[in-house]
């Protein structure tokens, strides 16, 4: 359960990004959380949602997108998407892989708004 | 309203010291190990197990984290290396500004080899990147089979999964066959070791794998400086 840690990191950066922005003000922030990034969808809203409760922030809109587990065969070079549990190549069925995509935790976008 | 793409990490501070950390490893020779476990796996009886195989002339250093308590760090602290007690106080993993604060008071240049000991939690570690070479997982026999596809985050960012306790196999139903396929379904290519703490089975290939990876690392640095 380190899912309040990491929504107060994404709050206070997306406060910082739209700070970037005088005159602005922040009104949604939307994060990548890929499949293997360890974080839970409902723990991480439900942290969210208990950080802003009774602050100026409370309306914030807050998007979660997933991204899937993506690899590369080590062995015959294929880049395929795959279910978490089984990632072995639809090609060669051997090879090593390199996890290239998956466990993104990542703050996609903030949402501004002029005062 | 305007929305504007940021394409950050959310752990971006974690992720700067993780990388900082790194460099500095690298600059000093040292390989970073990052044990990750559920709790009672063996991870400091598997450490002290290979505290006590490596010559005292070797400069090996562990860090261990637990959320209460001294009690690890004395106990490796009885083979002679520097050790260090990480206590998070009810936080669930160790982060990167842990380990560089706890590093702030060892000299690298006297750090071959240092292990991190993280908190017994098969989730929130595999978040956190602490700078290391790799992040080895432990798996108890007896526990479940089925922990790699339970916990798949893990087991897809260890290089190594270190089978434990299989001094026990005989008294328990637990398949070694299974447990192979399932972190090979998560992880093909993962390389697996099976080890007894308590009888030293297993050690010749848990302490080859390690001169193995130090011999990368070496290798690797050399290869940059040329």
């Amino acid at each position: 359960m380190h899912e309040i840690g990491i929504a107060a990191a994404i709050i206070e950066s997306g406060q910082a990004e739209a700070a970037r922005r005088p005159g602005s003000k922040i009104i949604g922030i939307g994060v990548r959380v890929g499949v293997l990034a360890g974080v839970d969808n409902d723990a991480l809203r439900f942290a969210f949602s208990a950080l802003v409760a009774g602050t100026d922030l409370e309306s914030l809109k807050f998007e979660i997108e997933n991204c899937r587990r993506r690899n590369r065969c080590q062995e015959c070079g294929n880049e395929f998407e795959s279910d978490i549990y089984d990632a072995s190549c639809p090609q060669c069925a051997l090879g090593d892989i390199l996890l290239v995509g998956g466990d993104e935790l990542e703050l996609a976008y903030v949402e501004v708004e002029e005062i | 309203m305007t929305v504007i793409p940021i394409e950050k990490k959310v752990l971006n501070e974690n992720q700067r010291i993780a990388m900082s950390l790194r460099s500095r490893f690298e600059e000093h020779r040292i390989l970073c190990i990052n044990l990750i476990s559920s709790p009672g796996s063996g991870k400091t009886t598997l450490l002290e197990q290979t505290l006590a195989r490596v010559g005292p002339e070797e400069k090996v250093a562990v860090l261990t984290g637990d959320l209460q308590t001294e009690n690890d760090a004395k106990r490796l602290a009885r083979y002679g290396f520097p050790v260090q007690q990480i206590t998070t106080g009810g936080v669930c993993h160790l982060d990167a500004t842990m380990i560089e604060r706890a590093l702030a008071s060892w000299s690298l240049a006297q750090i071959d080899l240092l292990f991190i000991e993280n908190v017994g939690n098969l989730v929130c570690p595999s978040s956190y990147d602490l700078g290391e070479a790799a992040k080895v997982v432990l798996l108890s026999v007896t526990e479940g089979e089925d922990k790699p596809p339970k916990y798949p985050s893990i087991f897809a960012k260890s290089e190594l999964l270190v089978l434990t306790k299989i001094d026990l196999l005989p008294y328990l139903s637990f398949s070694m066959e299974q447990v192979r396929a399932n972190a090979r379904l998560v992880h093909p290519g993962m390389e697996i070791l099976e080890v007894s703490s308590r009888t030293g089975e297993g050690f010749d290939q848990w302490l080859s794998w390690i001169t193995q990876r130090r011999q990368q690392v070496y290798e690797r640095i050399c290869a940059l400086q040329v």
